[in-house]
């Protein structure tokens, strides 16, 4: 859907932009200091993108005075919150990644008696959908565990529900079928009005649950972590902190996803890593 | 390095593109970063362009570096940001249907990089490109559009000429030399001067 057009950031020529980024600044750490969300070490551009539409919903006109609005009104947090942090995704984005992960991963869990994955950032959760139905296909659902985390109560409250708009179920159907899909896609959910309704045994073995991974620590040890194109909405310190929470996270030969477009170069744990199946990111620690 | 140059076309943008990248100097002294409206499974552009110039062309990754001569292709499904020092992507929503989206690149160039910005406009068949184009013309920014005469489709570049009804209007076989000529007076004006 096109986005609202909305205010921007003044167009003439005076425009500062070393005095935004000190109202941006102050903005985050107004924010983080209040409510405790961390979005100090985001990247700088499109952080600002979506402040800007929150200044113009709100019908402001500096970043200065969404602060003002934001410390002293939680609903205009909330509302910020969102905008910061909603992920657009989809099922099976990337099918070429699942064929991927078929013919490269899954013979490795086959050999383990437990799988323990980790979907950090899930969203709405259509990936976790997506490869729940993928570890059924390949008869490993019932002895594999997904935590699916998201730093957001919104949007892991409509991942549990796993409903999802019928519109989109065409696009979903025909990546599934890319992907290396064994069965009927209309198999898996119940159309109802406007909406699919996936199959509740999907997430019998799903636990969503909030996890920060600005702020918070590793809880398990995984042998597949999922983190498809959230890391690219931090900056590269706090994208280096959260790759070795993965390294700390992951058990040894432990597998690695990254987003399409997201990479370990120029990361110290490079090196740590194999990447099995170029171009497709899909890294095994190794050491 | 001081400045950037972007590139936004969709309909006919590959044969446009071609001649542009054909024709730029191997010492292009500032990095290039180009919007082309194309479908997700469209991977070949890189390698289409990449046989055509000395300069290297890339798909560009998150975090990638930005460096002088180098050129850096939005790859289909994401926005494409710069930062000072290097290429940002997100996969937020589609602007004006498109993702990557022409204008969502043009402002964050010229919002970082002010007036060392150099937007180009070629062919297409919508409007992206003509909100961005003005916002690097506002930030005192220079403008180039293809010249709707030649252009395959006319609509893109119209709509940016009317945005910006100072940009310099070009036949598609001037661009590239003007293009080396505004980024050599932005990265060197010493040289330039003195010479």
């Amino acid at each position: 859907m096109a986005e609202r057009l909305t205010a921007e950031p003044p167009e003439e020529q005076n425009y500062d932009p070393d005095l935004e980024r000190i109202e941006v600044e102050l903005l985050l750490e107004g924010i983080f200091r209040k409510y405790g969300f961390d979005f100090r070490a985001y990247a700088y551009s499109s952080l600002r993108r979506r402040l800007w539409k929150r200044i113009a919903e709100s019908g402001l006109t500096t970043v200065s005075a969404l602060q003002e609005r934001v410390l002293h009104d939680p609903v205009v947090m909330e509302q910020l919150l969102l905008d910061l942090s909603i992920n657009v995704t989809a099922m099976y984005r990337d099918p070429h990644f699942y064929v991927a992960f078929r013919e490269k991963v899954i013979p490795m869990l086959r050999t383990y008696p437990f799988i323990r994955i980790w979907h950090a950032g899930c969203s709405t959760g259509e990936e976790v959908y997506s490869m729940a139905i993928l570890l059924q296909e390949e008869g490993l659902y019932d002895r594999a565990r997904i935590y699916a985390t998201d730093i957001n109560e919104v949007v892991l409250q409509r991942a549990k529900e796993g409903i999802f708009p019928l519109d989109r179920m065409k696009e979903y159907t025909d990546n599934y079928i890319k992907a290396g899909g064994k069965k009927s896609f209309s198999e898996y959910y119940t159309a109802k009005y406007d909406n699919a309704i996936f199959n509740p045994g999907l997430t019998k073995n799903v636990v969503f649950s909030q996890h920060n991974l600005v702020t918070d620590r590793s809880f398990s040890e995984f042998n597949v972590i999922l983190c498809r194109n959230v890391l690219i909405y931090f900056d590269k310190a706090l994208q280096a902190r959260v790759q070795s929470l993965f390294y700390d996270s992951l058990a040894m030969f432990g597998i690695l996803v990254l987003g399409s477009k997201e990479s370990l170069k120029f990361s110290e744990y490079e090196s740590c890593y194999e990447q099995i199946s170029p171009p497709e990111k899909v890294y095994r620690k190794i050491r | 390095m001081r400045g950037i140059a972007v590139i936004g076309t969709s309909w006919g943008g590959l044969a446009a593109l071609s001649e542009i990248i054909a024709g730029l100097p191997r010492d292009f002294p500032m990095p290039i970063a180009i919007v082309q409206h194309r479908s997700k499974d469209s991977e070949l552009l890189v390698d289409l362009l990449q046989d055509l110039t000395p300069l290297c062309v890339r798909d560009a990754e998150d975090k990638d570096p930005l460096s002088a001569g180098t050129i850096y292709v939005a790859p289909p499904d994401y926005h494409m940001l710069v930062e000072r020092e290097y290429v940002s992507l997100t996969v937020d929503s589609p602007v004006r249907h498109s993702r990557p989206s022409i204008d969502v690149l043009f402002k964050s160039a010229s919002d970082t990089f002010g007036a060392n910005t150099i937007g180009v406009v070629l062919t297409g068949a919508n409007e992206d490109g003509a909100a961005g184009l003005a916002r690097i013309a506002a930030r005192g920014g220079k403008t180039l559009v293809q010249d709707p005469a030649e252009a395959e489709v006319p609509i893109m570049p119209q709509s940016a000429i009317r945005a910006v009804p100072g940009a310099r209007v070009l036949p598609l076989k001037e661009i590239s030399s003007e293009l080396a000529r505004l980024a050599t007076a932005i990265e060197e004006p010493r040289t330039r001067k003195a010479g």
